[in-house]
């Protein structure tokens, strides 16, 4: 596929569809979408407009009712449960908002859990999750339980623990939703980092603030785009300058 | 009376809205109610179905043996002198004419004789009668017709276990004889449990029936007529003597055995070797309870293994339900219920399914018993329909509700206590973390990295699964030993002599067996499911991060076999220990490796299979249905 092989994602006519007759609902309809690589997409929207369902389709999460999909050149709707998984540990790594750590693993275990599970050997893996964990500023809370960090640090290890597989792109479903502004601001900090370490991102917010920091901003309005705007670089051009994510005496300049 | 109406209300609307998991738990009750009704109602059935026979065969109060040597355990030691005629005569005027003795038949001529039929040489008593029915002691001719010149009677459970019937050719000491019917009686107790009464004529010791290499375990009884059974008598065993007496008081017949008789037991105060061996008729009706009597002891710790399957099974129920219904404690006390309320429907709803389940154990029980204590050929009638005396309900329905009480009132209690908010976000059952296991983990396949990770979450129901298949393997291992005791003890010498009573034993243990087990696959499905139940987020989550569904059903699968390893292990000596101590003896064959092996691989593959099933379905549950619930 020649055409995707520009764009890290890819879709074409994207349907997502439940119910049936007069009880229809078009979660998802008819998308285009097209992200680059090292590009940050963000999808606003109001609540139930489908941008999370979008997310999981990207993701291969859960399968498309139609229309086309790529994702690392290669097509996700035709893919059957294994090739998906494949997918989701080698080519994507999700951040949720309820962050989704497992309560009883610490948080270096949190997060070489994928590499584990893309079988990679322990000590490699044990080796790049701490790694990643200093790089997200928790490397003195390696050997903490979700349940003793607060929750801008649970959203940083799930942060980690996607980036341990180095995806082709981050899927963000409401980072921030959970987050004081403080924890916002430091989640927020990460994402430019990996904006500029050249990642590609797709975040998915309700948070204007957080959808101005992206290359493109995308609206959705039940299920369909309705709106489009490259900012490039985010309107300030930085993150913190913004109203309300400034810290305590810190002034981005 | 509004609180009341209140919980009854939430009792039947949870019912409504999830049956299945209170038919589960209806079962795993009843199961064990079932067996224990079963154990219990089986005290004393038998004496019925002995008064009949004594009644239809004009039954002896006492049957004196006499002109015998003097008994050793089991039969005279050969050489032994006989007492000469005279002292035969003398003691048979001495009973007959003793004070209190009302009727007497006999005495009748008894040979030991070696039958041989179909290959089999059995050792057989051989007892004279005449051809006209007696006063005392008649035996009920069950099929063909009394003896009559050239034709042999057998005891029916003899003939039975012979395999042969009216028409069929057998040697006595070599001569042939014609089977012209089988008959019981209550003079003497069925093959193969003769010798068990203090008068038994066991006359061949154990040396000579292996020199004759003599099958199956004791003499059977025969009737011939009185001339065929003097000419049968020889030096190597001579004739005694069967005096068949009824006395005034029936009830007394113990003491005027002890004042009389010298045999096994019943020596009186002072022993003399010459005196007759007399046993009374409560001791026969005893020994005709030995078929009961093994029952029992296979019921007893039968049921006591279905109990402690049942709780395994409730307490996995009763917390996989509680996960279930955090969210919905949470509603509750959101609406105003306190820890009370939250407590009683719990604990309601558990004692009335418990309740349901005793009096379904009770019925089953009931109607079962007299299936499974049928009096065998050796005994007239039936047993007819057991006592439900008001201790056995109790007993039933008591068990039944502390096995739901024991099983219910930590998760009952733990839920009342959790926070409104925590039980609304459906934070009541925290993982555990075992940081070993995790640690080991991390070296494993996906499959069984998964699988150990998610026993480490909930080691209690893991521990109850390995219980539970402990439990089942030890039954069934107690059951090969069984067979591999009985198989050395049967055929030993001579197959082909079935033993009513071992026949009787296997029945009994097929029965448990099949409970046990069916428990078991019940616990199966219920650990799996309330593992599938509690495990829907990190499975999904495992999904997410890139695990494949295959994947994730072999480590749900996993997450049983794990614990069932041990315990299946742990049931081989368990099973072994169980048996012997319930035998009694001592005399325990252990079964072959292969089998114990195979036992163990069996189970572990079932477990396997049991829980693939729910875990297939809980690995294929779309993944953003519950990430997005657990979001909500």
């Amino acid at each position: 596929m020649n055409d995707a092989g520009a764009s890290v994602l890819r879709a074409r006519g994207l349907r997502k569809e439940y119910g049936r007759g007069e009880n229809l609902v078009r979660a998802v309809d008819d998308v285009d979408l097209d992200v680059a690589s090292g590009e940050t997409v963000a999808v606003t929207g109001p609540s139930g407009c489908g941008k999370s369902t979008l997310l999981h389709l990207l993701g291969g999460l859960d399968r498309p009712s139609g229309g086309q999909l790529w994702l690392a050149g290669q097509r996700l709707d035709q893919m059957g449960e294994r090739g998906l998984a494949r997918m989701r540990r080698d080519c994507v790594g999700f951040v949720f908002q309820a962050f989704h750590l497992m309560d009883e693993l610490t948080a270096v275990e949190n997060v070489e859990l994928p590499a584990l599970l893309a079988g990679r050997s322990p000590r490699a893996a044990r080796r790049r999750a701490t790694a990643l964990l200093e790089r997200v500023g928790l490397g003195d809370r390696a050997r903490f339980l979700p349940s003793a960090l607060s929750g801008g640090q649970r959203q940083r290890v799930a942060l980690a623990r996607a980036l341990v597989s180095e995806p082709a792109v981050i899927l963000a479903d409401e980072p921030t939703g959970n987050l004081d502004s403080q924890s916002t601001l430091d989640v927020l900090r990460l994402f430019e980092k990996l904006h500029a370490a050249g990642q590609t991102l797709v975040i998915v917010t309700h948070d204007s603030r957080i959808a101005a920091t992206a290359d493109r901003l995308i609206s959705m309005r039940d299920g369909a785009f309705v709106d489009e705007t490259r900012l490039t670089g985010g309107t300030s051009g930085s993150l913190g300058a913004l109203a309300g994510l400034t810290g305590p005496g810190e002034r981005e300049g | 009376m509004g609180k009341m109406r209140l919980v009854a209300r939430l009792v039947a609307s949870d019912l409504r809205r999830r049956p299945g998991p209170a038919v589960l738990l209806v079962l795993a009750i009843t199961a064990a109610t079932a067996t224990l009704a079963l154990g219990l109602v089986l005290h004393g059935v038998t004496s019925q179905p002995f008064q009949q026979t004594k009644a239809a065969t004009r039954g002896p109060d006492v049957v004196a043996q006499v002109g015998g040597p003097s008994l050793a355990p089991h039969g005279p030691v050969k050489g032994t002198p006989i007492i000469p005629a005279s002292v035969v005569a003398a003691q048979v005027r001495l009973l007959t004419q003793a004070p209190g003795v009302t009727g007497h038949s006999g005495p009748y001529p008894v040979a030991s004789a070696v039958l041989r039929v179909r290959g089999l040489a059995v050792e057989v008593d051989a007892e004279g009668r005449d051809a006209a029915p007696a006063s005392v002691d008649q035996p009920a001719v069950t099929s063909g017709t009394w003896v009559h010149p050239g034709g042999v009677v057998l005891e029916r459970t003899f003939a039975e276990a012979l395999g042969v019937g009216v028409g069929d050719k057998v040697t006595l000491d070599g001569r042939t004889f014609r089977v012209t019917g089988t008959a019981v009686t209550a003079a003497e107790p069925p093959y193969p449990n003769m010798c068990y009464s203090p008068g038994g004529d066991c006359v061949f010791d154990d040396q000579v029936s292996q020199n004759l290499s003599l099958a199956g375990d004791g003499p059977g009884q025969a009737w011939i007529t009185e001339s065929a059974a003097r000419s049968l008598g020889s030096s190597r065993a001579p004739l005694i003597y069967d005096l068949n007496l009824e006395v005034k008081n029936p009830a007394g017949a113990m003491a005027f055995s002890n004042r009389y008789g010298c045999g096994q037991r019943f020596c009186g105060n002072a022993p003399d070797p010459d005196a007759p061996s007399l046993t009374p008729w409560q001791y026969i009706a005893q020994t005709d309870g030995l078929l009961v009597l093994d029952e029992q002891q296979v019921l007893s710790p039968g049921a006591l293994l279905a109990g402690l399957l049942a709780v395994a099974s409730v307490a996995v129920l009763a917390g996989g339900r509680m996960t279930e219904q955090t969210r919905r404690i949470g509603l509750l006390k959101a609406v105003g219920g306190g820890p009370g309320l939250v407590a009683a429907v719990l604990l309601t709803e558990n004692l009335v399914l418990a309740l349901v389940a005793a009096v379904a154990g009770l019925v089953i029980g009931w109607l079962a018993a007299p299936a499974i204590t049928s009096p065998g050929a050796g005994l007239l009638g039936t047993p007819g329909a057991p006592s439900l005396t008001p201790s056995i309900v109790a007993e039933v329905v008591g068990v039944a509700l502390v096995v739901a009480l024991a099983a219910t009132f930590v998760p009952a209690i733990r839920g009342a206590w959790t926070s409104t908010v925590s039980a609304l976000d459906n934070e009541a059952r925290r993982p555990r973390r075992h940081g070993t296991l995790i640690r080991l983990s991390r070296r494993l396949p996906v499959a069984l990295l998964f699988g150990m990770r998610l026993v480490a979450r909930r080691p209690r129901r893991a521990a109850l699964s390995a219980a539970s298949i402990a439990v089942t393997v030890t039954g069934i291992v107690a059951v090969l030993s069984f067979h591999a005791t009985a198989a050395l003890k049967l055929h030993g010498g001579s197959p082909g002599l079935g033993d009513p009573v071992v026949q009787r034993d296997e029945q009994m243990l097929t029965v448990l067996t099949i409970v046990l087990v069916a428990l078991s696959v019940l616990n199966a499905i219920c650990t799996s499911w309330a593992t599938v139940l509690d495990t829907r987020r990190p499975a999904a989550l495992a999904r997410a991060l890139g695990a494949s569904p295959r994947q994730v059903t072999a480590g749900l699968a996993a997450a049983q076999v794990i614990p069932a390893v041990p315990g299946a292990i742990l049931g081989v000596p368990l099973g072994i220990g169980l048996f012997t101590v319930a035998s009694h003896t001592g005399k325990v064959t252990v079964p072959a490796a292969a089998w114990i092996a195979a036992v163990v691989l069996l189970t572990l593959v079932a477990v396997a299979v049991l829980a693939a099933i729910p875990a297939r379905i809980g690995a294929w549950r779309p993944v953003t249905e519950v990430l997005q619930a657990e979001t909500a």
